[in-house]
């Protein structure tokens, strides 16, 4: 089952919160996850490692650099659905 | 030559079986209270484990850290950089030039909850779910990392690895950061976290851990004729070690001195103390040329004792024959009994105690000896605290390790 562009936004939000300590609703399409959310490459790679798991997507390394946004981010994990 | 650098205790940082912090620990060890405790998870009864009791940490990281940090970080770095806030907020924060402060945080075993974990994970669902962390997480030095980090300290972080001695070889090497004039100011001390049923059946397997499942308050009994190997436990220890004229220049509260130290090898056996004790008697005698003091001058030991059959007599007659006489008038404490063993935490906790003992004059109790070993040749504080004697007195603290690693810290009255 594929999961909605909002479920996607909601399931990241609640990785990077854990990941960063950031409250969930802050983490919305148009933030940049380093000048914003001021995420390291380190927690961006933990990022994209649980969201692989938890959307049952893959995200190859060439891909992350394109993900500058959450909005990026929810765009790919939205098309890489099965 | 360079001029001889005095080196103080200024600060002091714990959490541990006992407490979350020092005052609370060094309160129950004063009570004579037990850290240890049946274990409440499903481990017996999973993997059959013939030890279900150990000694935890009284204070859940969890309780005195945001969830981020905490998964950025082993358990075994967690502890350090609990104790090392405490210490470091203990000792004032101090002020000071970054280039100047140097941190020593060792563990004996490393991340070994990161690297088991990981393990777990790449067996179960593959390679690409292994978190990027792992690494920095289950490094022997992340706890020291992560200190330095916490600080900002660029004198040099290390993290010096000797099995049950790294906690006390990590404040000796912190000594000699001073010494040498690589810096006023070092955090230091060690951390373990090994309460985890891989570690623990490893050691059950050696047949070093008591098996005493039906009394585990009463497990850990130095002396004891009725020991029967020690209680694993964990936690950190760290103190502030500084310049006595860095100390004095910033008008810094001094817990004690820290006046010398001795390291040596049995080159003997992998586990076993070399029966004659020649390595143990060879540190605590550097540590007294170190000081430049002599055998009457020591009032207290705070043995390394674990509760095994072997060791703690090897470590009893080796004081004995460093002291000679003088060792009558040692009040003897093996806090371990209380603590369980902290491994590559211990050497630092137990510094902790032998600093507090001079600076309250007060030695710690030895608990759970109801029938003492009559080859123990020393005078042993049991049950309650003792008195330790007015004017200037100096106190030893005992770390051995596996592979025959001998420290022995030599502290005195400020």
């Amino acid at each position: 089952m594929a999961y909605t562009e909002s479920e996607i936004l909601e399931g990241l939000a609640e990785i990077v919160s854990e990941e960063t300590g950031l409250p969930a609703d802050s983490v919305q399409l148009d933030k940049s996850f380093t000048d914003d959310l001021d995420i390291d490459s380190l927690s961006m790679m933990t990022i994209v490692t649980l969201a692989e798991e938890k959307f049952s997507v893959r995200i190859p390394d060439d891909e992350v650099k394109n993900l500058a946004t959450v909005g990026d981010a929810v765009s790919f994990i939205a098309g890489a659905q099965a | 030559m360079s001029k001889h650098i005095d080196v103080v205790v200024t600060g002091l940082g714990a959490t541990t079986p006992l407490g979350g912090d020092v005052p609370s620990t060094w309160a129950a060890a004063l009570a004579g209270e037990s850290g240890a405790r049946t274990l409440d998870n499903d481990w017996a009864a999973k993997y059959e484990m013939p030890v279900t009791f150990a000694a935890t940490i009284k204070v859940k990281p969890e309780e005195v850290m945001a969830r981020p940090e905490i998964k950025r970080m082993d358990p075994s770095a967690q502890y350090a950089v609990i104790a090392a806030r405490e210490a470091w907020a203990d000792a004032g924060s101090p002020e000071l030039e970054p280039e100047r402060l140097g941190v020593v945080v060792s563990s004996g075993i490393g991340g070994i909850w990161t690297t088991l974990d990981a393990w777990d994970t790449l067996r179960e669902k593959g390679a690409r779910r292994v978190l990027p962390m792992t690494v920095p997480m289950l490094m022997p030095n992340s706890p020291s990392a992560y200190v330095e980090l916490e600080l900002g300290a660029r004198a040099g972080a290390h993290a010096l690895v000797s099995a049950c001695a790294s906690g006390a070889e990590a404040i000796g090497y912190g000594l000699e950061m001073i010494r040498s004039g690589r810096a006023d100011v070092v955090v230091c001390g060690g951390t373990e976290a090994t309460i985890h049923p891989m570690p623990i059946s490893a050691f059950a397997a050696s047949r070093t851990l008591s098996l005493r499942n039906d009394d585990p308050q009463g497990a850990s009994r130095p002396y004891d004729t009725g020991r029967d190997g020690f209680v694993i436990g964990e936690g950190a220890g760290i103190v502030v070690l500084e310049s006595a004229e860095h100390a004095a220049a910033r008008g810094a509260r001094v817990y004690a001195r820290l006046a010398g130290q001795g390291l040596s090898a049995d080159g003997y056996h992998l586990t076993s103390p070399e029966p004659e004790g020649r390595g143990q008697i060879a540190a605590m005698r550097a540590a007294l040329v170190d000081a430049g003091l002599g055998p009457t001058d020591v009032r207290h030991v705070n043995a390394h004792a674990t509760s095994t059959v072997v060791g703690d007599l090897v470590e009893a007659r080796s004081v004995r024959a460093t002291l000679g006489d003088a060792a009558d008038g040692v009040a003897l404490s093996a806090t371990k009994s209380m603590t369980g063993h902290l491994l590559g935490g211990a050497g630092a906790l137990e510094s902790i105690f032998t600093i507090l003992a001079l600076h309250d004059r007060k030695a710690p109790p030895t608990i759970n000896v109801s029938d003492p070993d009559p080859e123990l040749v020393l005078d042993l504080v049991r049950d309650t605290p003792r008195e330790l004697p007015e004017g200037d007195v100096a106190a030893i603290n005992n770390s051995f390790g596996f592979g025959g690693h001998n420290v022995a810290l030599l502290f005195t009255t400020s």
